[in-house]
């Protein structure tokens, strides 16, 4: 067993997200430079055998009054048995590491803010370039502020136990969203996203399922098409109630090529305290439809030309409960800080697959093994400093 | 139909935007500017969430406020 055969088996979905790095902001005052802050947080994932923490940094200053300049550090450290590793490898745990630095420049003319970032993403067996481009407008009084944007990524994707293996693949995005002021209490929000890939879109490890005999399973490499095109909308909005609090709403309804259908609805509440206080509380659930090439157990060797068997392509739904609390150091006496936050947040997710089975006791009949489920809990602290 | 109905809206829009008087006055969006009204108010976490997500879930895009992250673990 080489133990960097498994790093990237639960890394379904990486070849196609990197490019969503720097997409613009969707602000409802755009004519602005955006706030000149430093964050530093440590976060913490831990769920399905899979743990990830780490540090990030985000600083934002200005250069004059019509440039902004953000810098972005960003570090997953990984300890994965996850559920992949076991059934496709038999693995124990192992151990990796993905370093994310992000740069971005923002030009402010009048009501026109543009905006240029690059980001790279490294692992050991994977590396992602990103150039995105925005610029938002502000118009009819300053209520409407329209964005758009292009995004393009470059991958490479390398396999840590064959060092020959060495494949390509390309992300482009296009985006559109629109930002409204409807009434002194009510803001909402729409946005439109077109991706396409091309080229490896596969996970280079993970092989899909299917019958030798009636009773016994083997894994093969997993085909995936060279090509995918996905649209997603989006509409949100934030209603400020009459004692100083805040509900949020978002619906959100995607589709691709690949025959993957996804919606997810978020409510939220927010509520500022005893002047220095804020907590938060919000509920999401996320639901999909399958890709057409999916399935958990194919009838035989090679049953169709695309095969795949990544849970993050079968049909399942999650649900996310979540809270914060954050506490806020006005300095009221001047100097370098105009005040800072420390904030704690948690999230509890449930995933529920319908067409995913836990594989791991293989001496049950194939087919028959339980649906696969499973928690987690994510965690993050953070301190913001504005200046 | 569609077309000619879009493009007809477009213009309309395109005409009466330079009429538009602003319905919210500058004075009366002091709620609208409170933080806890803030689309991304916290960039970097927010990022960390759509970086969580996008690992996890087969949707991508429209996320809105900061950008989200590689889709890796």
């Amino acid at each position: 067993m080489v133990p960097g055969a498994v790093v990237v088996v639960t890394k379904a979905m990486r070849n196609y997200l990197a490019l969503f790095l720097l997409m613009p902001s969707v602000t409802s005052f755009a004519a602005v430079l955006p706030a000149e802050r430093a964050d530093v947080l440590y976060h913490s994932y831990s769920g399905g055998g899979i743990d990830i923490n780490g540090p990030a940094v985000l600083v934002r200053a200005n250069a004059g009054d019509s440039v902004s300049l953000s810098a972005k550090h960003y570090i997953d450290t990984i300890s994965s048995a996850s559920i992949d590793v076991e059934v496709i490898l038999g693995a124990s745990t192992y151990e990796e590491e993905r370093v994310e630095n992000s740069f971005s420049i923002d030009f402010l003319n009048d009501k026109t803010l543009m905006s240029l970032g690059f980001t790279n993403s490294e692992e050991n067996d994977f590396s992602a370039d990103t150039i995105s481009f925005g610029v938002s407008q502000d118009m009819f009084g300053d209520l409407t502020t329209i964005s758009m944007g292009f995004a393009h990524g470059d991958n490479e994707v390398r396999k840590t136990n064959e060092s020959s293996f060495l494949k390509y693949s390309q992300s482009d995005n296009f985006n559109l969203s629109l930002a409204q002021v409807i009434t002194k209490n009510l803001i909402m929000s729409a946005a439109f996203d077109v991706t396409t890939d091309s080229g490896y879109l596969n996970n280079p490890y993970r092989q899909y399922r299917f019958l030798l005999t009636p009773t016994t399973y083997d894994l093969r490499d997993e085909i995936y098409p060279n090509t995918r095109t996905s649209n997603a909308l989006a509409i949100r909005g934030r209603y400020f109630l009459p004692y100083r609090a805040a509900i949020h709403a978002e619906l959100r309804t995607f589709t691709d090529s690949w025959g993957i259908n996804g919606n997810n609805i978020e409510v939220g509440y927010t509520h500022p305290f005893a002047n220095n206080w804020t907590i938060e509380t919000h509920f999401r659930t996320y639901s999909q439809t399958k890709a057409d090439f999916y399935s958990d157990l194919f009838p035989y060797e090679n049953a169709q030309n695309f095969m795949a068997r990544d849970k993050e392509l079968s049909t399942y739904d999650n649900s996310t409960i979540g809270f914060g609390v954050s506490y806020e150091f006005a300095n009221a006496e001047g100097g370098f800080i105009d005040k800072a936050t420390v904030n704690f947040k948690f999230d509890h997710i449930q995933f529920n697959y319908e067409d995913f089975r836990d594989a791991r006791d293989k001496t049950l009949i194939p087919g028959t093994e339980p649906l696969y489920k499973f928690d987690a809990n994510i965690m993050q602290l953070f301190l913001s400093v504005w200046f | 139909m569609l077309y000619k109905l879009t493009f007809s809206l477009l213009i309309f829009i395109c005409l009466s935007a330079c009429s538009i008087e602003p319905w919210v006055k500058p004075y009366e969006r002091a709620n609208l500017a409170d933080p806890i009204m803030s689309f991304s108010q916290d960039p970097l976490s927010q990022g960390y969430m759509h970086h969580v997500y996008q690992a996890r879930e087969g949707a991508r895009g429209a996320e809105g406020g900061s950008g989200g992250g590689c889709g890796c673990n």
